[in-house]
């Protein structure tokens, strides 16, 4: 079951500007159930019949307690998880895709051209220094060099990451540093659709308010947000609405 | 992003042994830039199919599509003899698991090099020796060891020798068995950091066979995972790993040990 709160900061301007459009995010009865082969054919049900929207210029909070599907919900937006039954439609430069059926090469483009997403944990990889982990995914989706690593220098100096640390391997960097560069790597782009999993988890005040203004602005050029935030007064910064979920069969 | 198309199209290859079946009924396609990540356990079929992907083996049923350079179609397991070596030597790669199978070991490092280089249509030595001494940077060898035989070189070394010897002539898609199969750990870390920049860079399609799947996932786009001959589950890198639905992959992810 789920409802949609609207909270105190939601612009109206906005949203009614936003509204003219289709939304660029429509998830339409989504179900998702994991079937645990090794464990005896065990059957979770993560996710009953979610459905919401996400307009462009918009930041929705996924909100409920732990096990509500928030996660599962994420992963299912970027194509991570395959969702069971229901569709996730993405609209997007040319066209509409639905992720819940859409081919794997289709979800490569979308995520190379359209999808950014802030994983909870950075995937370090070993050997790789933090400025070109950060540039990655804009070099991927066919930037120069120069202007790509521009732009994760201007990141990483915002996010307070000391300048000694951009060309190590953030392997041996703290939680809290491993996160900004994550955040780094994920607002890198500027994509019509941004995702974040609990992107201000492990960081202290000063920066949880710089994520913040990087989440106000990726919405003022356009982009549509969809985030689970660790704490309340984030989710109130930076949420329009929260979609409220919780376990399946449990009301929220 | 232009639409472009396949660079490699398989279509329902089989391949039996006497009645074994050593692969079954795998169709797949493959485009420029893209990692195509085979994975499996021994004997579930995945070098059957690297070796009729790249023409070393002929299938039972199926046909292997090549589009080359000039945009014709090329049945692999049609062409002669020659015509199939040319191609391995200029828009073809194979990275074999032992750099033994892919290196010449008794001629140095530079000769290994330039060899695919004149077999390609290189013919000045200077220039030839000047574009060795580039490609032994770009695996981060030393330049005083291009006259060194390979037999000298440490196994990363020669791993990365055998990939500089293949990348050279500017392949258009590449095989690779295993290509980071005997290595330590740490001498594996270099060479898949080297393999990542030289697949964006380059815009190389890559057919992968790896039992490693954490080699796979840092690699790979896409991955097929294949048991008992057949391919029981494919889809988006991550997504195979993480959201496995297949009981054989379920197994598979779950036996990683947690660093």
């Amino acid at each position: 079951m789920m409802n949609t709160t609207s909270n105190t900061f939601s612009a109206s301007s906005r949203e009614t500007a936003a509204n003219e459009a289709l939304p660029v995010i429509e998830v339409c009865n989504l179900c998702k159930e994991f079937i645990l082969h090794q464990q005896g054919g065990t059957h979770i049900e993560a996710l009953r019949n979610v459905s919401f929207h996400v307009n462009a210029g918009e930041c929705v909070a996924l909100y409920g307690p732990s096990g509500s599907g928030k996660s599962t919900m994420l992963k299912a937006l970027y194509g991570n998880y395959l969702p069971s039954s229901g569709s996730i439609l993405v609209r997007c430069r040319d066209g509409e895709t639905d992720m819940a059926s859409a081919s794997p090469r289709q979800v490569s483009r979308l995520r190379r051209e359209c999808i950014s997403y802030v994983s909870q944990f950075l995937r370090v990889i070993p050997r790789v220094s933090t400025l070109d982990l950060v540039a990655e995914p804009l070099l991927a989706a066919g930037f120069g060099e120069e202007k790509a690593m521009g732009r994760a220098r201007d990141l990483l100096r915002r996010l307070n990451l000391p300048e000694r640390l951009w060309d190590l391997a953030p392997a041996t960097f703290s939680g809290g540093e491993q996160q900004r560069v994550n955040i780094a790597r994920g607002f890198c782009r500027p994509t019509p659709i941004l995702l974040l999993d609990e992107p201000t988890a492990s960081l202290d005040a000063m920066n949880r308010k710089v994520v913040v203004e990087l989440i106000h602005e990726a919405c003022e050029r356009g982009c549509a947000v969809v985030g689970i935030f660790h704490d309340d007064d984030t989710r109130r910064a930076v949420a329009h609405r929260s979609v409220v979920m919780s376990r399946p069969g449990e009301h929220a | 992003m232009t639409e472009q198309l396949p660079v490699l199209r398989a279509e329902s290859l089989t391949r039996r042994y006497g009645e074994r079946l050593g692969c079954r009924n795998v169709s797949l396609e493959l485009w420029p830039g893209e990692v195509l990540g085979i994975v499996g356990e021994s004997g579930s079929g995945k070098s059957t199919l690297l070796n009729m992907l790249s023409g070393r083996l002929t299938p039972s049923e199926g046909r292997v599509l090549y589009r080359d350079a000039h945009g014709a179609d090329i049945d692999l397991h049609a062409l002669s003899e020659g015509e199939r070596r040319r191609l391995l030597r200029t828009e073809l790669g194979y990275v074999h698991q032992n750099p033994r199978d892919g290196l010449r070991m008794q001629v140095s490092a530079g000769a290994n090099i330039g060899e695919r280089l004149m077999a390609a249509g290189g013919r000045n030595y200077g220039k030839l020796r000047a574009t060795a001494l580039e490609w032994l940077d770009k695996v981060e060898i030393a330049a005083p060891r291009i006259d060194d035989v390979p037999a000298r070189y440490s196994g990363g070394m020669q791993q990365r020798l055998q990939i500089a010897r293949n990348l050279v002539t500017g392949p258009r898609l590449v095989f690779m068995d295993e290509p980071t199969g005997g290595l330590d750990v740490s001498v594996q870390a270099r060479l898949l950091d080297l393999l990542r920049r030289l697949v964006r860079d380059m815009d190389l399609a890559v057919v992968l066979v790896t039992h490693d799947l954490a080699v796979a996932r840092l690699l790979s786009h896409r991955l097929m995972v294949m048991y008992h001959g057949e391919v029981v589950e494919q889809g988006l890198a991550d997504q195979v790993l993480d959201d496995p639905h297949h009981p054989y992959t379920q197994l598979l992810v779950s036996s990683i040990l947690q660093g």
